[in-house]
């Protein structure tokens, strides 16, 4: 499991305009893009100066694609990235604060101690 | 010398800015008691007359990131434009662009490194809502140069609390052993208790007031000792798991000093956190007599 990898892609798609709607609209084509050709992108770095072994594990593919906050937040990716990309794909389609609420509600289970999310 | 104009330490609110300028049916119902606190709180810097800001605060994965995470980061360049597309989105922030000054960073540097923090440095810093929610607040005219001081409270392992009190020890020494004859104000911003994406977010009040209670007393009182005694980076995740944002609060204490009774608190309860505003006047109430 990568926490690391599973933040990369929050943070890389909830910082761009255009692939946070890609993201909204097709989950799976933009998780199985990312991975290909973002993954190994080192941010800091040209392009051709890439890692070779990042990759998701099937369950953190299939927490992407279901846009499952849930999920995500139980594997330990990072809550604030995680909150603020689906804020930006999902607050719209609800009244004031509706999503949010909506949001910590589908956690209620969830008790202390959180999942680690030290990377 | 500097003198140490002003100590102020803040929660930093990225709804603010929003809720004080929307009007009609847009102005939240406690937009007109949150500005009026905001400017009681702002008078107090303005009252201080200060030259330069050196402003504490913590980037929210804008333009650190975990491939090079800086534990403290002092940003030392001629100026700092602000905000990112993610603020402008969420909280509606405007794009701005600050002065730096770059004598004051370098020797915050320079003498931070011979005190044993082992600062790391950026000469092209964009800031985000950590470091102009308080510029909003505080000074909304932006026109002083300043000093961004970055922490890490977001991605552990996170410096323990007592590092951050340190630091804030020496971040007052520091300035005032600056060769200059201008007046510093030392802002930071941190949370008290908060909750961010996860089961307890977004309630009627922040996730733990009995929290919030105590920590605004620690901090009014300028109870370090009391404080550091109660509050770990395990005791941080129960207030609710954005909590270790306190730790600038634990920062901005020991810049103002064991004991030291903050000269302007106040609170003010909203749903999802409570917002707190603390200053001190090392040297006296500006325009009374010095109290010792």
């Amino acid at each position: 499991m990568s926490r690391y990898l599973l933040d990369k892609f929050l943070y890389t798609v909830d910082r761009d305009p255009e692939l946070v709607e890609r993201y909204r609209e097709d989950p799976a084509g933009t998780v199985e893009w990312w991975e290909a050709e973002m993954a190994n992108r080192i941010l800091n770095c040209t392009s051709d100066e890439r890692s070779t072994w990042l990759e998701f594990t099937e369950d953190e593919r299939r927490a992407l694609r279901e846009h499952d906050h849930v999920t995500l937040f139980q594997m330990g990716a990072h809550p604030f990235l995680t909150l603020t990309l689906f804020i930006a794909m999902f607050e719209r389609d609800h009244g004031p604060l509706e999503y949010q609420k909506a949001y910590g509600k589908a956690m209620e289970h969830i008790t202390l101690p959180y999942p680690d999310i030290t990377t | 010398m500097a003198e140490l104009a002003a100590v102020i330490a803040s929660t930093h609110h990225p709804f603010y800015y929003r809720a004080s300028t929307s009007t009609g049916a847009d102005r939240p119902p406690f937009a007109d008691e949150w500005v009026a606190k905001i400017e009681r709180f702002r008078e107090t810097l303005t009252r201080a007359e200060p030259d330069v800001l050196v402003m504490v605060g913590s980037d929210h994965f804008h333009q650190l990131w975990l491939d090079n995470m800086p534990q403290f980061l002092v940003g030392k360049a001629p100026f700092f434009d602000a905000n990112f597309y993610n603020e402008e989105r969420e909280f509606g922030l405007p794009r701005m662009t600050l002065r730096g000054e770059e004598d004051l960073a370098a020797h915050l540097l320079r003498d931070g490194l011979d005190r044993d923090f082992d600062l790391a440095f950026s000469n092209e810093l964009r800031i985000d809502h950590s470091i102009t929610c308080p510029i909003i607040t505080l000074r909304p005219q932006a026109d002083l140069p300043i000093v961004p001081v970055y922490t890490n409270i977001f991605a552990p392992p996170l410096p323990q609390p007592r590092r951050f009190v340190q630091l804030g020890r020496a971040i007052r020494e520091m300035v005032e052993s600056w060769e200059s004859d201008k007046r510093v104000a030392v802002i930071g911003t941190g949370h008290l208790s908060l909750e961010l994406g996860g089961p307890r977010q977004f309630g009627e009040h922040g996730p733990d007031p009995e929290f919030d209670r105590k920590a605004v007393e620690w901090i009014a009182s300028g109870d370090i000792e009391g404080c550091l005694a109660e509050v770990s980076l395990d005791s941080l995740h129960q207030p609710g798991n954005a909590t270790h944002g306190f730790m600038d609060f634990m920062l901005m204490m020991g810049v103002a000093g064991e004991g030291r009774k903050a000269d302007h608190v106040d609170t003010l309860d909203l749903f999802h956190t409570m917002e707190a505003y603390f200053t001190w006047y090392p040297n006296g109430v500006p325009g009374e007599a010095a109290s010792a």
